[in-house]
């Protein structure tokens, strides 16, 4: 232990990278990312695909491919360094104490169990229940996540299910064990909106009885807005931008943040303010190859870019005025300016 | 019937074969398509949006003819398209082209970008070779590829990309419609808005027609001129821009509009009221409105018998199909 529990944020993300290694030698896929969690708070992580949003949740939850590796930094949860954790520990933690939930919930169900039989199975191997037991929790949990009819759907296979009902079981599934950080990775992506509306109001209502933290990993700013506190917007396997919900959205301070924002037709009900040009974002996330140079990697596609942007990573700065809210970035835009 | 109009659907069903035989012994069907009519201006767009198995994909490719329909006229340009066959109907197949959603699956991997641009020239059997290469440079330019990328296969090119040069090739016969089906849903935030932009800027640019179909109320928004709110077959609410959001009126539209996240903090979603219910089976005919199991201002009269698509009192276009229209328009 290297920080005392009661003081210790619940999870303390500190300088982590990770590397992988290609054929092409290595490459920084996660470079240098911090931010803390605590309980039952949530976050968002958010930018566009490829920047390392869901590598940084496997990362945590010691859940990297092959070829990746830990380079540098810690994930300090309530205190433990998981990354240097046995892979015997991480088991024990991931389902119990950190779980995850992914976009498409039919490739995370399997197809030839019941619901009931695949979320009693995380019972018994995480609290040892007993069969009855374990049966008589699914249909609690089930309804917890408003499956109707609970008492009879535990008996039904992932395929009889709709979309929004699997997710909801993978919720379930998730919660069983009254996790202390759930990761939700685009968890209504492949959702209908009316659908994803349900899934954030059920995960706020849960999150919140159950004091969990979430983490929620996003392209929709909106969804941003709704499902958390704090925000970490991400480029190209860095943090570039981090704060409070209501104060990144109101003044984003990196010119990626502030075109994510701008990017997106925001609904209104009164069309004549509309604009028929949407302000772009230039050109596209670069491939991992290009990552971890010394330069903003955000440079090719920003208006802003000038020769030290080329020449050098941009350090992390906190924003006047505003201690949890910084960016990296040479020339941000200011806390005073608006959208 | 004014000759300014590129699309005009007159009461368009399509029904799918399903296996086996219903309580009655005839063969069971699906009415994914139930009734609908819609026009379109030339040089405008009309959206239609709605959830995932609402119809909105069928209706649009039975208006291309590549879903047989049940019933309905689909007349463009002033052609009546709908009972065309043979040599005529590949003929008058140039004046529809789509857009599909996928740019990963909708483009041939083993063709050059060029030659997939080529296509449909070629297949329109009306324009020379070198007539059809210069028609596929000012493509490339109008939109944003360079000439040499014409030569690489698809895998070589990123999503949007690849929706470019899908765009391009719908573009290369004029066609006088264009079917955006869920264009940009595959794509980032970022790409998305580059896509968008293109699209209205060829508008401007050629005068294109586009029926826009997307689950997507603020790209809907930001594309269309009118609106189509689609519901389990059957259109719901039908009205321009304008009128739609600054006041939508059908129970439906509201909840799709109230599920949108959106980036105004504080905001209260309000999304999660609708109700739980059954939604209905389209392979049975239906007796009432097909939302009330969802609707939370059902009552009784609901279940009686299939709204129809009528004028909001007072309005001039704006029409929803609810049998609480009167209730609403007082209250
Ligand atoms: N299994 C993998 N093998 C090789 N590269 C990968 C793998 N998974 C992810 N990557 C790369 O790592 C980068 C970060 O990916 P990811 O964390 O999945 O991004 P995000 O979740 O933000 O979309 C991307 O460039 C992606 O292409
Ligand atoms: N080829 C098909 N055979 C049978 N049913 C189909 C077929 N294509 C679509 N459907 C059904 O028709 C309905 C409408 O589907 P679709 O037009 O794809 O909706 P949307 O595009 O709005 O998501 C759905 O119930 C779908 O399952
Ligand atoms: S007809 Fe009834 S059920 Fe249908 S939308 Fe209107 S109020 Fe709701
Ligand atoms: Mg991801
Ligand atoms: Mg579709």
């Amino acid at each position: 232990m290297t920080n005392s529990p009661s003081t210790a944020p619940l999870l303390d993300v500190r300088n982590l990278s990770v590397q992988f290694t290609t054929r092409g030698g290595t490459v920084t896929v996660l470079d240098d990312i911090s931010f803390t969690l605590e309980r039952g708070e949530r976050i968002s992580f958010v930018g566009e695909s490829g920047c390392g949003k869901s590598m940084t949740a496997l990362a945590l939850m010691g859940l990297l491919p092959a070829m990746g590796r830990v380079s540098g930094g810690q994930v300090l949860f309530k205190g433990e360094d998981l990354t240097t954790a046995s892979p015997a520990r991480l088991r024990r933690l991931r389902g119990n104490e950190i779980s995850m939930i992914f976009q498409e919930p039919m490739t995370s169900l399997n197809p030839v169990f019941t619901i009931g039989q695949q979320i009693s199975e995380v019972l018994r191997l995480h609290r040892g229940v007993d069969n009855a037991e374990a049966r008589d929790r699914s249909v609690e949990l089930l309804q917890a996540v408003r499956i109707p009819d609970a008492a009879a759907r535990v008996d039904d296979y992932p395929h009889q299910l709709s979309g929004g009902q699997r997710q909801r079981v993978m919720i379930a599934i998730a919660l069983a064990c009254e996790p202390e950080i759930l990761i939700a990775d685009e968890p209504t992506t492949a959702l209908d909106v009316t659908v994803q509306a349900e899934i954030f109001a059920l995960l706020r209502d849960l999150g919140a009885k159950l004091d969990t933290a979430i983490i929620l990993i996003t392209h929709d700013m909106g969804a941003v807005a709704q499902m958390s506190e704090r925000m970490l917007v991400m480029y190209a396997g860095r943090r570039v931008e981090e704060g409070q919900v209501a104060n990144v959205i109101k003044a984003p301070a990196h010119p990626y943040t502030r075109g994510l924002i701008a990017c997106v037709p925001h609904i209104t009900s009164d069309v004549d303010a509309l604009v028929d040009t949407l302000p772009e974002i230039d050109g596209i996330v670069p491939p991992i190859t290009r990552f971890g140079r010394d330069e903003c990697l955000f440079a090719p596609r920003c208006a802003k870019a000038a020769d030290e942007c080329w020449s050098a990573k941009p350090q992390q700065s906190d924003i006047a005025g505003h201690s949890s809210h910084s960016v990296s970035c040479w020339h941000p835009f200011g806390t005073e300016g608006s959208r | 019937m004014s000759d300014k109009l590129a699309l005009d659907v007159q009461n368009l069903s399509v029904s799918f074969p399903m296996r086996g035989r219903g309580a009655d012994g005839r063969r069971r069907a699906l009415l994914a398509v139930d009734n609908v009519n819609f026009l379109i201006a030339r040089g405008k767009t009309l959206g239609i949006v709605g959830e995932s198995g609402s119809g909105k994909t069928t209706a649009a490719m039975a208006v291309a003819r590549l879903v047989p329909k049940l019933a309905g006229n689909i007349t463009i340009d002033g052609i009546d398209f709908g009972t065309l066959d043979n040599e005529a109907l590949r003929q008058a197949r140039q004046r529809i082209q789509i857009i599909f959603q996928d740019p990963y699956s909708s483009l041939n991997p083993r063709l050059r970008a060029g030659e997939i641009v080529r296509e449909p020239l070629v297949y329109a059997g009306e324009t020379s070779r070198a007539e059809q290469d210069r028609i596929i440079d000012e493509l490339f330019e109008a939109v944003g590829l360079r000439p040499e990328q014409k030569a690489l296969f698809p895998h070589q090119f990123s999503g949007g990309q690849r929706q470019r040069i899908g765009i391009a090739r719908a573009l290369s016969t004029r066609p006088s419609l264009i079917i955006c089906d869920e264009p940009v849903s595959a794509l980032d935030v970022a790409v998305q808005a580059q896509i968008l932009n293109l699209l209205k800027s060829l508008q401007g640019q050629f005068g294109l027609t586009y029926l826009f179909i997307s689950h997507d109320l603020g790209v809907v928004q930001h594309m269309c001129d009118d609106i189509a709110v689609m519901y389990m077959g059957q259109f719901m609410e039908y009205a321009d821009r304008k009128s739609f959001f600054a006041a939508p009126r059908h129970p439906y539209s509201q909840a799709l509009l109230d599920a949108v996240p959106t980036i105004d903090i504080g905001a209260q979603p309000t999304g999660g009221k609708l109700v739980d219910g059954e939604i209905p089976d389209l392979t049975l005919p239906q007796t009432g409105c097909r939302f009330a199991s969802r609707c939370p201002h059902a009552r009784d009269v609901c279940n009686g018998g299939v709204p129809q698509l009528q004028d909001w009192p007072g309005s001039t276009g704006h029409r929803l199909a609810c049998h609480l229209t009167g209730t609403f328009a007082t209250s």
